[in-house]
């Protein structure tokens, strides 16, 4: 990449705009996701227990399969999150970012 | 191409002869299963498909785009599926249904580890490793660097990755094919390497993506039968889980215990070591992060990610299901029983998917599912030899001995020579593994993913002070600490060289050696003042530029 491209694209408001958006939402989901799957893998080590517990008195299904199961889709539904945002928000200042500089 | 033109029906017909002789000719022994014609006729045609198609990406694979990245043209839908296809190994299938027949709720455990890493891919690499490389992770790790060292680094890692990966594919096809077709180990190892050369020289990616696409969409298709089908006889047609699950603890004599987790995690470190080597070991894997550069942009290997989790997910959720399914159509059926076998079924708990498959649907779900089986490794061993060879080419070749001067010809003929190679290399480890036990494999290939490949990628993207010191400091010790401490560890020191209690307590060491990592190419990285490190320091802004916009980013090809 040219010098002055570097200086012109870094001298865009836009940019940092982008840039700091894009970085603050995706460490953000990345920690959201770290900490739902790391909230499951815990518990299942300090507290078989809980996870053992029947949903409601009487039933053999387990709180911990709704759990396993939600952990699933939770990344699932956290990757359509991301998808959404960036579809809305990063394209777009990207788009309006390259008309301006190239 | 003319050559080729006449090799190919000639290889092809060889192929079909020799394993309908494999097959027919073997019957005696001991452990095989009778042969299973509607298996073989249904693997028979998807090999005939799949070579169809090598046929037809062979006349569009002409430059090395087309031969390392199908020319950048698949879209992130197809992508998203061949992702699962690439990802969804038969040890997944067949692996963790079985986990989940044995344990119960244990096996989803290890689904869950597997799965949430891919969130995390999307967020913080998918976009980045697209709008920066061009075929392979180490065009990433080598952006601004010293482009020997870190190649070689970064190619080195691959390819440890990629040969462990094909250990326990290879072991596996050879056991599995045993098991399902009544054909020999070792004609079953050749078949998968002959077939997966032919892929990979002649259709290069594109045939690549398509034999897992394929795939994907059989093994999606199967499951779903197998897993629904299950679900509707084990709740006497109530389709009621809460069915499944009663009847299933009623097989096991009331013990309660499969419903909730067991042995599986104790140790709040191992479970967090475990799911650091489960979670960030798939972002080191250099087949699948090849991947991001078949897509056209950015966008499209970000859609690929949001397809490739949702149907990976879904094939999870289907696994747990068959797992607790075959809890109760197995269970005291003696026409599936094998006392002498792990878990008291034929084939032992490994087998417990392919079973219910006969339960639910008799033979010709079973054939159907033993050819899926089958395809699922074909997929995912083209996967893993692409990415190996064009480490070698690509990155070794091309660019560590050749430094860059390089007709693009030239290197596409290497790639060729490696895949062959590798192919035979991938035969010859299946055969001398056939009786070793390769249990540690998983725990070192994602260790090592996770302890070396991964932060040299991720920090080579986001640490702007990272110098070429610092990445090999980090990259080389994560990569040595992760092979000795699984060495010195409970599964290979203890069980398997039994030299009595292991040096370091824990399975999967990627706590340790990742942190080491991380703390390399930190420390490493500060204590660098050499006029290179200011050059890199410099180095980075237009490199995130290009990273955050994609502009100069790899185009796709015009055909």
């Amino acid at each position: 990449m040219q010098q002055d491209m570097v200086h012109k694209i870094k001298s865009n408001p836009k940019y940092h705009e982008l840039v700091s958006k894009r970085s603050k939402f995706a460490w953000t989901m990345s920690v959201v996701m770290l900490v739902i799957y790391y909230a499951f893998i815990l518990t299942i080590a300090f507290n078989k227990q809980f996870m053992a517990t029947p949903l409601s008195s009487g039933s053999v299904t387990t709180i911990g399969i709704p759990i396993g199961i939600g952990v699933i889709i939770s990344a699932f539904i956290l990757t359509g999150i991301y998808i959404q945002r960036a579809n809305a928000v990063f394209d777009k200042l990207n788009r309006e970012i390259k008309e301006e500089v190239l | 191409m003319s050559f080729w033109k006449r090799v190919f029906p000639t290889l092809l017909l060889m192929l079909v002869a020799g394993s309908a002789l494999a097959a027919g000719g073997d019957l005696g022994a001991v452990k095989k299963a009778e042969v299973n014609i509607p298996a073989i006729i249904m693997f028979l045609v998807f090999v005939a498909a799949t070579l169809g198609i090598t046929y037809w990406a062979a006349q569009r694979t002409k430059t090395a785009k087309d031969f390392y990245a199908a020319g950048g043209g698949i879209t992130g839908f197809q992508n998203g599926l061949a992702i699962a296809g690439d990802y969804m190994s038969a040890a997944s299938f067949l692996g963790i249904s079985g986990l989940v027949f044995l344990n119960g709720y244990d096996g989803v455990i290890f689904s869950v580890g597997w799965l949430v890493g891919w969130p995390i891919i999307m967020f913080l690499i998918a976009e980045q490793l697209r709008n920066l490389g061009k075929y392979t992770y180490a065009d990433v790790v080598s952006y601004r660097f010293e482009r020997v060292p870190m190649r070689t680094l970064a190619a080195t890692a691959a390819l440890i990755v990629v040969v462990l990966y094909l250990i326990g594919q290879m072991v596996g096809a050879g056991k599995l094919i045993q098991v399902l077709f009544g054909l020999d180990y070792t004609y079953a190892v050749i078949i998968v390497g002959v077939l997966i050369i032919m892929y990979v020289t002649f259709g290069g990616m594109l045939a690549t993506t398509w034999v897992q696409i394929i795939k994907a969409g059989l093994l999606l298709f199967g499951a779903t039968i197998i897993a629904f089908g299950a679900l509707y006889l084990a709740s006497d047609g109530s389709m009621s889980p809460e069915r499944l699950f009663a009847k299933a603890v009623e097989a096991r004599k009331g013990d309660i215990s499969i419903m909730g987790p067991g042995k599986l995690v104790n140790d709040p470190i191992e479970a967090i070591s475990l799911g650091l080597a489960l979670m960030f070991g798939t972002a080191g894997l250099p087949h699948i992060l090849m991947r991001f550069f078949t897509v056209g942009n950015a966008i499209e290997a970000r859609k690929s990610v949001f397809y490739a989790t949702g149907w990976i997910g879904y094939f999870y959720i289907l696994t747990f299901l068959m797992g607790f399914g075959a809890i109760v159509l197995l269970t005291g059926h003696p026409e599936f029983a094998d006392p002498s076998a792990i878990g008291g079924i034929k084939g032992g708990q490994n087998m417990a998917a392919v079973n219910l498959a006969a339960a639910v649907g008799g033979n010709l779900l079973l054939g159907f599912i033993s050819a899926v089986a089958f395809a699922t490794i074909l997929a995912v061993v083209s996967g893993l030899t692409l990415a190996g060879a064009s480490a070698i080419s690509h990155d070794l070749y091309a660019n560590v001995f050749a430094h860059g001067n390089v007709d693009e010809q030239q290197e596409v003929r290497v790639s060729k020579i490696a895949t062959v190679v590798l192919g035979i290399i991938a035969i010859l480890l299946g055969i001398a593994f056939e009786k070793q036990n390769i249990a540690y494999l998983v725990a070192l290939t994602f260790s090592v993913a996770a302890s070396a490949n991964f932060p040299i990628l991720l920090m080579s993207i986001y640490y702007g002070k990272m110098t070429t010191r610092g990445a090999l400091i980090g990259g080389w010790l994560g990569l040595i600490s992760a092979t000795v401490l699984v060495i010195v560890g409970p599964t290979v020191w203890k069980e398997i060289l039994q030299l009595g209690d292991p040096l370091f307590g824990y399975k999967y060491p990627a706590f340790i050696s990742m942190t080491i990592a991380f703390l390399g190419i930190w420390i490493g990285s500060m204590l660098d003042g050499s006029e290179r490190a200011k050059r890199e320091h410099e180095a980075f802004e237009a490199q995130d530029i290009r990273c955050q916009t994609g502009i100069g980013a790899e185009g796709a090809s015009s055909h």
